[in-house]
């Protein structure tokens, strides 16, 4: 659980965060979405005091984040950062312990995790434990900047725009590894991006920013069918908000009794996405099934269309 | 290696075209000098001007003989070979078969018993060694050798010169019989002169690290600082060593301490002060451009990670500064292992003693006894911190 309570940050005469407040749910995906100057990045900084606020108090647990000096603070906040900031100089291996090493972790502790991370992210810890940084793909790169930023089982991690070097392709897969990874670590995740569909498609809950004032912080469903202000739909985009609206809905979640002739869908895939099927199939309903084969009802094109409407 | 060489060689018209224009240069100088100049000068003492004697007066006919083919093939080499490997090794054998002649000519002019008579490397000698020199030079840097193989080598030829001379190869000539008159003291200036070079050093590095660091941190003192740094740069040598003379001279005179510590306005304590004040730009300049090359993302991630602010600074921006920083440190010792030698004008000895004393007594080779291991010092210390900068940054590519 993060408080951030009325987070302000002054630079000379300008004001960067304006009086934020919110309530970040344990074990959730929380995204802080903006233009470029809108303070998303300040007041994820002053999350891990990065950043000092002028005024305004972070609770992390209940315990005010001034309570123990800042670089202790942060040895338990995890920290990706675009680009991913490895060291240059280190081996993966070395990059990703840097945590655990700065804990006084046993060496035995440290080599475990680290193998334990490589095998999560799909890196092979015969090939890539001792490569340095420079040898690795981009998106090989990103997964250790974030495999070293959970070595230490932070309970919290910070992303500052994570995926934005990454083509999209690479950046797809690093989403979904993220959504992962969270569910496997039950990590709470604040995330700043400036892409609307990343956030739609991570988080739990969105803080729009503009101008460094927080104008809305709800779910993403909210924001689509009750903006706060016409900044947040123009934000959230008007033009295929209802798109966007099934895309945050499951098959599994909506599904009704009944049989049906049509495409089998799983019940992971969002509306959007059976709609899209059951167009290209010219069929009127699909089949819900789930991975073992048993049928979990089904989805018609008129249910869909009504999950589309605020 | 022959058989590259051999197929190289010019057997055709199109192939004379191609004459290698540094080898053609180094070899017309070689070949003048053979004709012009004495190869090695014979002097009834140390301080009368000399007779030159050539080669043929002083080597028997065979080895005369073999010197000029030897010479002859490291020329063609030098023309028309294009494998660096020929290159390389013919002109590593034609220095050594230069200095074995010249050790050869002072064997058969040096009448037995006699320390009086001179025997010194003429003209020809010197323009052979640097053209031979740079035509090996041309051709190791054309192999493009890795760092660990370029030290390798600095200490095998080092060691080779050390184990001729200790077997005493050179003994009758006229640098040697220099040395071993003055054998006491060349090693008591020789670690004068090291300990002048490294003291400033060392002084320079633990001044300049922090005030790069801080030059880093705060901007608003760079532009002071930095234009300090190059004023005291650009005044000369001796006119420092005379500003620092007063000032010194009355700490002497105030406190008695600093006068039993040696700290005088003449004699080593002027000069180590120099040195430190020269050294200063380098090691700062190269400290701020080393730390602004540092990836601001993984200075912001360690700091993002719960490194402390030393952590940070020593673990990762003074290693990934490194290299740039040891490219200071380079430019510092070839610039102190020089200038220490202008040291001895003012009592701080070292081994521009000799070259002084030389110059005062109009005795060439004592200038030489000076010169000689100062050159070869500083080439080895800019080679080994070339090969040290090298391999730090290949790291870190």
């Amino acid at each position: 659980m993060i408080t951030v309570e009325s987070l302000t940050k002054c630079y000379g005469g300008a004001t960067v965060v304006d009086g934020v407040s919110l309530a970040i749910e344990r074990n959730s995906i929380t995204a802080i979405v903006g233009t470029s100057g809108s303070g998303k990045s300040t007041l994820l900084r002053m999350i891990n005091r990065l950043v000092e606020p002028t005024s305004g108090r972070v609770l992390l647990d209940g315990h005010d984040t001034r309570d123990e000096p800042a670089y202790l603070l942060r040895r338990r906040i995890g920290y990706v950062i675009q680009g991913n900031g490895l060291f240059p100089h280190r081996t993966v291996a070395e990059n990703i312990a840097t945590v655990p090493r700065l804990l006084g972790w046993d060496a035995r502790r440290i080599e475990a995790r680290v193998r334990e991370l490589l095998e999560v992210f799909s890196l092979d810890p015969a090939t890539y434990a001792q490569a340095l940084p420079y040898q690795l793909s981009g998106g090989q790169q990103q997964r250790v900047g974030v495999a070293r930023a959970l070595a230490a089982e932070p309970a919290v991690l910070l992303m500052d725009e994570p995926f934005g070097a990454l083509d999209p392709i690479i950046r797809t897969k690093a989403q979904e590894d993220l959504l992962d990874i969270q569910r496997r670590f039950a990590t709470t995740v604040v995330l700043v991006t400036h892409d609307m569909d990343e956030a739609f498609r991570l988080a739990d809950h969105v803080a729009v920013m503009s101008g460094g004032r927080l104008l809305q912080y709800d779910r993403p469903a909210v924001l689509l069918t009750r903006p706060a202000d016409p900044f947040v739909s123009r934000m959230t985009g008007l033009a295929d908000r209802a798109m966007r609206l099934l895309s945050l809905v499951t098959a599994g979640e909506v599904a009704l009794p009944g049989a049906s002739d049509g495409p089998a869908v799983a019940p992971t895939a969002s509306l959007r996405d059976v709609l899209s099927e059951l167009l290209w199939c010219g069929a009127d309903s699909a089949r819900v099934v789930d991975a073992d084969g048993k049928p979990r009802g089904r989805l018609t094109v008129a249910a869909i269309l009504a999950h589309g409407r605020p | 290696m022959s058989s590259a060489g051999l197929r190289a060689l010019p057997l055709s018209g199109a192939a004379l075209t191609r004459i290698d224009p540094l080898g053609a240069v180094l070899t017309a100088a070689g070949a003048a000098a053979l004709l012009f100049l004495p190869f090695v000068v014979f002097k009834s003492n140390r301080i009368v001007p000399g007779d030159p004697r050539s080669l043929m007066e002083v080597l028997p006919a065979w080895g005369a003989l073999g010197f000029a083919a030897l010479l002859a093939a490291a020329a063609v080499a030098a023309l028309w070979v294009a494998d660096a490997r020929v290159r390389l090794v013919l002109a590593i054998a034609g220095v050594v078969a230069v200095a074995l002649a010249a050790a050869a000519a002072g064997d058969a002019l040096t009448p037995p018993g006699d320390k009086i008579v001179r025997i010194s490397p003429g003209g020809a000698f010197w323009v052979l060694i640097v053209a031979l020199g740079l035509l090996a030079t041309d051709a190791a840097t054309r192999l493009s050798p890795g760092p660990a193989q370029r030290v390798l080598f600095l200490a095998g030829s080092l060691a080779v010169v050390v184990l001729a001379l200790a077997h005493g190869t050179f003994d009758h000539l006229s640098v040697v019989r220099e040395y071993s008159v003055n054998a006491v003291r060349f090693a008591h200036e020789a670690r004068q002169h090291l300990k002048l070079a490294f003291g400033s050093l060392a002084a320079a590095a633990v001044v300049g690290l922090p005030l790069g660091v801080l030059c880093h941190r705060i901007p608003r003192v760079r532009p002071g600082i930095l234009a300090t740094l190059n004023v005291i740069e650009t005044i000369p040598a001796i006119a420092l060593f005379g500003i620092l003379m007063a000032p010194l001279g009355a700490l002497a005179a105030a406190v008695p301490l600093a006068d039993r510590l040696g700290i005088r306005g003449i004699g080593a304590a002027p000069a180590v002060v120099a040195l430190f004040l020269y050294s200063l730009l380098p090691i700062v300049a190269n400290t701020v451009a080393g730390l602004t090359r540092v990836s601001r993302a993984a200075v912001d991630a360690a700091h993002g990670m719960g490194m402390t602010g030393w952590q940070v600074l020593t673990k990762v921006e003074l290693i990934l500064a490194l290299p740039v920083i040891l490219t200071g440190v380079r430019v510092v010792l070839v610039q102190n292992i020089g200038m220490v030698t202008v040291a001895a004008l003012i009592g701080g000895g070292g081994l521009g003693a000799f070259v002084f004393q030389g110059i005062g007594q109009t005795a060439i080779d004592l200038v030489l006894l000076g010169a000689i291991p100062i050159v070869t010092l500083a080439f080895s210390a800019a080679l080994v911190l070339d090969a040290l900068a090298e391999v730090l940054d290949r790291v870190k590519a």
